[in-house]
């Protein structure tokens, strides 16, 4: 249940900004998340109203977006996209890959006002 | 939880640090550990030039739809600003995690990050590890459970200095509760620091705590399968130590499997086998022990002192 400490991590970015770019009331937070970030979406979504409960974001919509994983096969040298981590490649069935992308785990953008 | 760090608010306690103060996790305490409590932010801003007309590009990197000549939006409509961030949400903990990981390496500490379900043996093992290193090699040890300091209590009988930390709530050790922790332990140059996490396969690899590499600790008594049920703790490793290799004639634990299955996940994953109750294995983890050793060395003046 780290998806707490992310949405705790979430926001003290939402209180540093505020200060730094002078709003008092979030309204939607956009996030980034990847398959392999190793955050599992609903939980985030709980953790988030509970979280924001009481805060500058109280009444805030989470939009998330849900990034594709991608990997490079060493075998057969193709850009593929995965499910999971241990997925073969889909070409030439070799586990020899290198994730390339997924693991995203990032703030977009916030409608503040 | 503390929105300061992300610790558990009067949940989080370094064993015998800040008990006079009462359950509050205090940030303003006047001891100097060289944590930057600064707002490190890894957030470039960017404006997105997309040639939309209807926003205005602040100096700050806003955009801004509501302040244009008249000051408002598209009416019955309550636009707010938005704000571009691209920012990362773990920034903060990585920057907890870059102050620790320079400090090891200015001192020529070798740090390791044991993660492992619950019961794996990771205490009895770095028991074992400890007596084994003896004098060759100074241990230290940064523990984190939930709760109690029973496991500390089990290291500081070695004779290694160890240091507990209860998350209360929390479910892994973060940047922020190591650099602490490490603080208090002071390690001595050229030394290595291991750091037992909480017991759990999946929110500590999440968390970079400044470590040189985490080492996952697999019992044959749970089941080959198990890098495949928690692929991330996997995928953030270097090594494996599959341990309790002395039950295996009472079990049913197929090790080519359980590595074949480490290897789906991690292709460059080592893996050694190891019995902290036999000792047998053990060897060869010594020898990976003082060959990362060499390499937390490597430009720090004890590395060539030792040649």
């Amino acid at each position: 249940m780290h998806e707490m400490s992310i949405c705790e991590s979430i926001l003290g970015v939402l209180k540093d900004q505020a200060r730094a770019q002078k709003f008092d009331k979030v309204k939607r937070v956009c996030v980034e998340i990847g398959p392999l970030s190793g955050v599992e979406i609903e939980a985030l979504r709980f953790g988030f109203d509970v979280v924001m409960r009481g805060s500058l974001a109280e009444e805030a919509i989470l939009d998330i977006i849900e990034t594709p994983a991608k990997a490079w096969c060493f075998s057969c040298g193709k850009d593929i996209v995965l499910t999971e981590r241990y997925d073969p490649c889909p070409d030439c069935g070799s586990h020899q890959l290198q994730v390339t992308g997924g693991e995203e785990l990032r703030i977009k953008e916030l409608e503040v006002n | 939880m503390c929105t300061v760090c992300g610790c558990g608010e009067g949940e989080v306690r370094v064993e015998g640090v800040d008990k006079a103060r009462g359950q509050k996790h205090d940030h303003g305490h006047g001891h100097g550990h060289g944590h930057g409590h600064g707002h490190h932010h890894h957030d470039h801003q960017h404006v997105h030039d997309d040639g939309h007309q209807h926003h205005h590009h602040g100096d700050d990197g806003t955009l801004d739809y509501g302040a244009g000549e008249a000051g408002a939006a598209v009416p019955g409509m309550s636009r707010g600003r938005m704000i571009q961030l691209e920012h990362d949400i773990l920034a903060k903990n990585n920057s907890y995690a870059a102050e620790n990981r320079n400090f090891f390496a200015n001192h020529g500490i070798l740090a390791l990050n044991l993660v492992s379900s619950p019961g794996s043996g990771k205490t009895a093992l770095l028991v074992k590890t400890i007596e084994l290193l003896g004098d060759r090699l100074k241990s230290y040890v940064v523990e984190g459970d939930q709760q109690t300091s029973a496991d500390a209590e089990r290291i500081r009988a070695t004779g290694a200095p160890a240091i507990q930390i209860n998350t209360g709530k929390g479910c892994h050790l973060d940047g922020h509760m190591v650099g602490h922790a490490v603080e208090h332990l002071a390690p001595e140059d050229g030394s290595v620091v291991f750091i037992e996490n909480v017991g759990n396969l999946v929110c500590p690899a999440a968390f970079d705590l400044g470590e040189a590499h985490k080492v996952a600790i697999l019992s044959v008594t749970e089941g080959e399968d198990k890098p495949l049920k928690y692929p991330d703790m996997f995928a953030a490793s270097d090594l494996v130590l599959v341990n309790k290799t002395d039950l295996l004639p009472y079990l049913d634990f197929d090790i080519e499997a359980a590595i074949a299955n480490a290897r789906k996940i991690n292709p460059a994953i080592k893996v050694l086998q190891v019995s902290a109750k036999s000792g047998e294995g053990m060897d060869a983890w010594i020898a990976w022990l003082a060959a990362a050793r060499a390499m937390a060395l490597a430009g720090h003046p004890l590395g060539t002192a030792a040649e």
